[in-house]
């Protein structure tokens, strides 16, 4: 039972994404342990690229951890800590009572739930997520008007997209199949004769986010299993 | 002087360190922090070849030795700049303050120039520090440190009313460059602490000033990149890119020097080795034969070109510019030749 259990909970740990890169923390390699007892009382331990990541982050990366796994079929109590983090334990204690950031560092910050900062990195990850979906459109041999005339239903099926989906979703953009498929981060629709400027700033704001995930693995790699595998990982 | 396959480069290290994170100079109760700390940049070695490492007791304090040799013998180092980083919160006596800076530099004539710091929170004491640094060392230079912790404030930004002084001072001094780092940085907490908005408000207000962004505003690169192209007085300081990247990560960083050279364009690019993270000599030497893995794919075709004397000015040039450092005349370029960043106003992310 409890290995099933253990099942659901990794799964829906895969749900949970690096605000920051935009990526699960199970492929990050942030979770280091994940132990479930007979009684369904989980443990999720997470372990950051170092000991300084930004606490804003860490704290929405445990937090939804947390929320994740509370209420799966045979779950009973949920334990999420952040391991070796110069702010853990102020988090950790936080999360244990059920707190939000400002229960984490009272008197430091009037932000509970640190939405504004989780929206701009939606907006920046659905940016680099168009981009790729763009450029392989061009490649394909699109024009510059069928790509910014194209549909959401236009779009191929995988995981991009699906990812493109879900944040216009949670950024309260429409996501409707027939919906634009590139917008502006507003939500406005790209237009043809911005999508030239459009795809040198999209393909700068994916770079950064991949070239920081390439850092955030090769530090975890270097911190936790002293080899450092070079091959890039493919968004 | 750095020379390779016959072609003979420049070479400022325009971000570089000797400190002292030994047990030694860690402040009691504050372990957990200095040990913390250097530990972390030590796994940031791990990221350049396996032969350059170094074991953690040689990190933690590596010798005069060391230096000159990793430096300036091996690396061709012709001048240093020495980016003073205090930490006396966690350091007793500092991580690398202008103080132990300069001894070194006294040794070394002509070589290693001492940067030195200012934090606003100090106030009119700090104004008067500054003002006593800048005679003693004869700074050109600033390092600003954002992310240093002060008597329970945990940062500061380059927006606060507070820096107007020191900026003034900075003018007054003649002190033009100013290096910005944000560090592994958690203030303000619940904003995204490393958004370079401050440092594009600061360079707006102050075009006198030089504003050098160590590291490239990483993580945000982007939003660097849309800061510099538009202030012409915003450089981009190499250090952690061409380490961090340019062996642990070819590809990224083959697309992050392209969209440098395209944002912030060759002019206005700087090398830092950030000595002792990682010696120099692996990184000008994988420089100098850097180009895009495969310059023709789609990758990397719009991407501006790299040639010999884009590197010459990143390699040194840009910054024997920035401080006025004599360069001899055969390791000149010939004339002002190269592709500079872009121009067009960039489009913010959340303005867009």
């Amino acid at each position: 039972m409890s290995e099933s259990t253990r099942e659901r909970v990794l799964e829906a740990l895969d749900r949970v994404i690096d605000p920051e890169l935009d990526e699960p923390i199970t492929t990050l390699r942030f979770v280091s342990s994940c132990e479930v007892t007979s009684d369904g009382d989980v443990e999720v331990l997470l372990r950051l690229p170092t000991p300084q990541c930004a606490p804003n982050f860490a704290f929405l990366m445990a937090a939804d951890a947390r929320n994740a796994v509370r209420g799966l079929p045979g779950v009973r109590g949920v334990t999420v800590r952040l391991q070796d983090h110069y702010t853990g334990d102020q988090i950790n204690a936080a999360l244990g009572r059920g707190e939000g950031f400002t229960g984490a560092f009272p008197g430091e910050t009037a932000d509970d739930d640190l939405e504004a900062l989780r929206e701009l990195f939606q907006r920046k990850a659905l940016i680099a997520r168009q981009s790729t979906l763009c450029e392989a459109l061009l490649a394909g041999g699109a024009s510059v008007e069928q790509v910014t005339a194209s549909r959401i239903a236009d779009l191929p099926e995988q995981p991009e997209t699906q990812r493109c989906l879900q944040l216009r979703k949670e950024l309260g953009i429409a996501s409707d199949p027939d919906s634009p498929a590139f917008v502006l981060p507003n939500g406005d629709p790209l237009l043809a004769d911005q999508l030239q400027r459009w795809r040198r700033t999209a393909r700068l704001v994916r770079t950064s986010l991949e070239a920081n995930g390439g850092i955030c693995r090769s530090l975890l790699q270097v911190r936790h299993e002293r080899s450092l595998d070079t091959e890039e990982v493919a968004r | 002087m750095y020379e390779k396959n016959g072609e003979k480069y420049f070479i400022v290290d325009g971000h570089c360190h000797f400190w002292d994170a030994s047990p030694e100079n860690w402040v009691k109760g504050a372990e957990v922090y200095a040990k913390g700390w250097i530990e972390c940049f030590h796994a940031y070695m791990g990221l350049g070849p396996p032969e350059t490492h170094w074991p953690i007791e040689k990190f933690m304090k590596y010798s005069e030795e060391d230096f000159v040799k990793d430096v300036f013998e091996d690396g061709g180092v012709d001048v240093g700049i020495f980016q003073s980083t205090y930490l006396k919160e966690w350091y007793a006596d500092g991580f690398n303050t202008a103080e132990r800076n300069a001894a070194m530099a006294a040794k070394h004539p002509g070589k290693l120039i001492v940067n030195g710091r200012w934090d606003p929170r100090e106030g009119e004491a700090g104004l008067k520090q500054l003002e006593e640094d800048a005679k003693r060392y004869n700074l050109q230079g600033v390092k600003l440190y954002t992310a240093e912790w002060y008597k329970g404030s945990r940062g500061w930004t380059l927006a606060d009313e507070e820096c107007k002084p020191f900026y003034e001072k900075c003018k007054e001094l003649g002190i033009k460059n100013l290096h910005v780092h944000k560090g592994p940085t958690i203030w303000p907490l619940d904003k995204d602490a490393f958004d370079p908005k401050d440092v594009d408000i600061a360079a707006t207000s102050n075009t006198e000033l030089n504003f050098i962004i160590e590291h490239v505003g990483l993580p945000r690169i982007e939003d660097f990149c849309f800061m510099a192209t538009q202030e012409a007085n915003v450089y981009a300081g190499l250090s952690v890119v061409i380490g961090g990247l340019m062996f642990a990560r070819p590809r990224f960083f083959a697309k992050v020097m392209g969209e440098l050279l395209f944002w912030v364009g060759e002019d206005k690019m700087l090398f830092g080795s950030d000595y002792g993270i990682w010696e120099p000599k692996w990184q000008i030497d994988g420089f100098i034969d850097w180009d895009y893995p495969d310059p023709d794919h789609e990758e990397f075709s719009d991407f501006p070109r790299v040639n010999a004397a884009t590197k010459r000015k990143i390699l040194g040039l840009n910054a024997a510019k920035l401080y006025g450092i004599d360069v001899p005349q055969e390791l000149r370029l010939p004339d002002e030749s190269g592709t500079p960043g872009a121009k067009e106003d960039a489009q913010l992310v959340e303005s867009a």
